[in-house]
């Protein structure tokens, strides 16, 4: 039997039914003689559908999705950690997940005191001063980030111009400056694949407002001169910006703050273990020093005697950035998570991770080429540049992988390694596990050397086949048609 | 990898091609297959004016975006809009179809600082 993926609806079958409900009105009367004729309705579009359909039809639906809880997801600068059930459990609570945000505080009195108690852990976290919680996700806190910045530098009465990205920046640093008003001056990387020096004297002037920076960098790379960039920066009047994406190997290890960021945003669905994306929502929490305290969003949760209250009423604040106080089921998960492990299992997350990363990266270099070689933090980018005389590209290997039930690692990014692969394990992946990863992609070297063909059709075992990513983009057909696109 | 050599060319990838004052720019064979299937592209306004080295237009392919950089300081005086509908035409036919704007040259003396045929041969092999 085809386990096919036709809709509920072509699934519906005239007068098959999953429960049956009372009738809607008391014997002898009609629905006309509860509610205006105008209205109602004399059908409605719902799937007719059996109790056991409905369940095979999500069941099978879910087995195609492909998540971290199914299968090994190295997904680079992602940090795709288990979610730990938990988490689910406790943000469904009722107390929690029953609140309102237009409650009046002293109902919500704990809710609010464990978010303050979160921007408090998240300033230990990171040795910040102070933190907004409110943004949806890591691009929202990026553009809040530089907000702020703009903020700080037109109430000295200095609009700066222009903020500075290195090329290995995470695209959305650059598409957020751009957002904010800022033109992008990008700077090359050194040998070592850290920031030059010079290319960075040179390009710091007067107009700079900041030096948006990723640490370690997109190649899992510790940017070991940060402090005296940090001081080349602050000596021109400009600010030192955290991109948090690569947070997690620095957990209990060391801090943004002290190493003298002024603003940093988190993904809280990276580094604290809440869902990603589409299963998501996100959250991205800012973080600032004490001098930029004053413009952060509204409202602000402050004491007032034994209440906490929500403050509207800050002059200099750049405003509201999001309805109410940001997604705070997600705040809650990854509070739970934080609180779970402590200090000593947070150091140990950090830790764990970069071992991780540097036991693959040493098993896999006698494989690959690994353009920069040297001790990595949480990941690690491999270039298949050698293979393209085979006709074998990044996107065959990432391809190859999802047949062997791995999901693939970021290809082509960062943009400065060609051909690139960037491999991020996380802590919460076991030694069999990455075992079984190494296992695979030798495999897979072999068969690129050895029989290039076969790669190019991969994957082959998964319901969806290898898709024409030019006609995906160019022509997207995005509109279901009964019985054709079945898949 | 083909490299006309009638042409000038930038490090940035660009070529341009220089008739009285007025110079077609494209992006170079090596650059098409470097960026893979091309999807998209920003194309640039006619009659904007320019420094040499700026960002122009901003190219889309299945695998990253890139900018496009102006070889030479002037105003843009055309752009292929064919491009707009079809902007594979860059990677099958770089030097021809797929040209992305004409240029009219503020300083023709801009020109000595670009590469020849054989300098860009030489730099590509290189990367």
């Amino acid at each position: 039997m085809k386990n096919n993926t036709s809709l509920i609806f072509e699934k519906s079958v005239k007068g098959r039914k999953a429960f049956s409900l009372p009738g809607p009105v008391a014997k002898g009367k009609k629905p006309a003689d509860y509610i205006p004729a105008g209205f109602l309705r004399s059908s409605l579009e719902f799937p007719e559908i059996s109790e056991l359909d409905i369940v095979r039809h999500y069941t099978n639906l879910a087995s195609k999705n492909f998540s971290v809880d199914g299968n090994f997801y190295p997904l680079g600068s992602c940090t795709m950690k288990y979610n730990p059930k938990i988490n689910e459990r406790i943000c469904a609570y009722e107390g929690f997940k029953d609140v309102h945000p237009l409650f009046p505080c002293k109902k919500v009195q704990g809710y609010m005191s464990l978010l303050k108690e979160m921007e408090k852990l998240l300033c230990m976290i990171t040795g910040m001063d102070e933190f907004c919680l409110h943004p949806s996700a890591g691009a929202h806190g990026e553009l809040l980030g530089l907000m702020l910045i703009r903020a700080f530098h037109d109430k000295q009465g200095n609009r700066r111009k222009k903020i500075i990205v290195p090329d290995s920046s995470h695209g959305t640093n650059p598409s957020s400056a751009a957002m904010a008003g800022y033109r992008i001056a990008s700077i090359k990387s050194d040998r070592d694949g850290q920031i030059d020096l010079n290319e960075l004297r040179n390009a710091l002037d007067d107009e700079v407002a900041a030096l948006m920076m990723t640490n370690p960098n997109t190649l899992g790379l510790f940017e070991d001169k940060i402090l005296e960039i940090a001081g080349m920066v602050h000596e021109k009047g400009a600010l030192l910006y955290y991109d948090g994406a690569n947070l997690n190997p620095l957990l209990g290890l060391c801090r943004p703050g002290d190493m003298g960021f002024d603003v940093v945003h988190l993904n809280l669905h990276k580094t604290f273990s809440t869902p990603h994306g589409g299963g998501g929502p996100g959250s991205g929490p800012v973080g600032v020093k004490k001098k930029l305290e004053p413009f952060l969003p509204v409202p602000v949760i402050r004491r007032e005697g034994d209440i906490l209250t929500f403050d509207f009423n800050c002059p200099d604040s750049i405003g509201m950035i999001k309805a109410f106080w940001g997604n705070t089921g997600v705040i809650l998960k990854a509070f739970a998570y934080i609180t779970a492990l402590g200090d000593e299992g947070l150091k140990k997350t950090g830790e764990t991770s970069v071992l991780n990363a540097n036991y693959l990266r040493k098993k896999l270099e006698e494989h690959y080429n690994i353009p920069f070689n040297k001790a990595c933090m949480h990941e690690f980018v491999i270039s298949v540049k050698d293979l393209a005389s085979k006709g074998v590209h990044a996107i065959d290997i990432a391809k190859a992988l999802i047949d062997r039930g791995i999901h693939p690692p970021t290809v082509y990014f960062p943009l400065i390694v060609e051909e690139s692969i960037m491999v991020e394990p996380t802590e919460t992946e076991s030694k069999s596990t990455l075992d079984s990863f190494i296992d695979e992609m030798v495999q897979i070297r072999k068969e690129a050397e050895q029989d290039p063909g076969s790669l190019k059709n991969a994957p082959v075992n998964m319901s969806v086949k290898r898709l024409d990513e030019f006609k995906a983009a160019r022509f997207p057909d995005v509109r279901y048609k009964a019985g054709k696109n079945n898949i | 990898m083909s490299i006309p050599g009638d042409l000038k060319y930038t490090v940035s990838h660009e070529w341009i091609r220089v008739k009285d004052n007025i110079g077609t720019v494209g992006i170079t064979d090596y650059a098409q297959d470097k960026l893979g299937d091309i999807v998209f592209i920003e194309l640039p306004k006619a009659g904007v004016e320019l420094e040499a080295n700026s960002d122009v237009a901003v190219i889309e392919s299945v695998k990253t975006a890139a900018d496009v950089y102006t070889p030479l300081s002037g105003k843009i005086v055309k752009v292929n809009s064919l491009l707009d509908k079809d902007p594979s035409f860059i990677n099958s036919d770089p030097y021809n179809k797929g040209w992305i704007f004409e240029i009219q040259i503020k300083d023709m003396s801009e020109l000595e600082k670009l590469m020849d045929s054989s300098v860009y041969q030489n730099k590509i092999s290189e990367d």
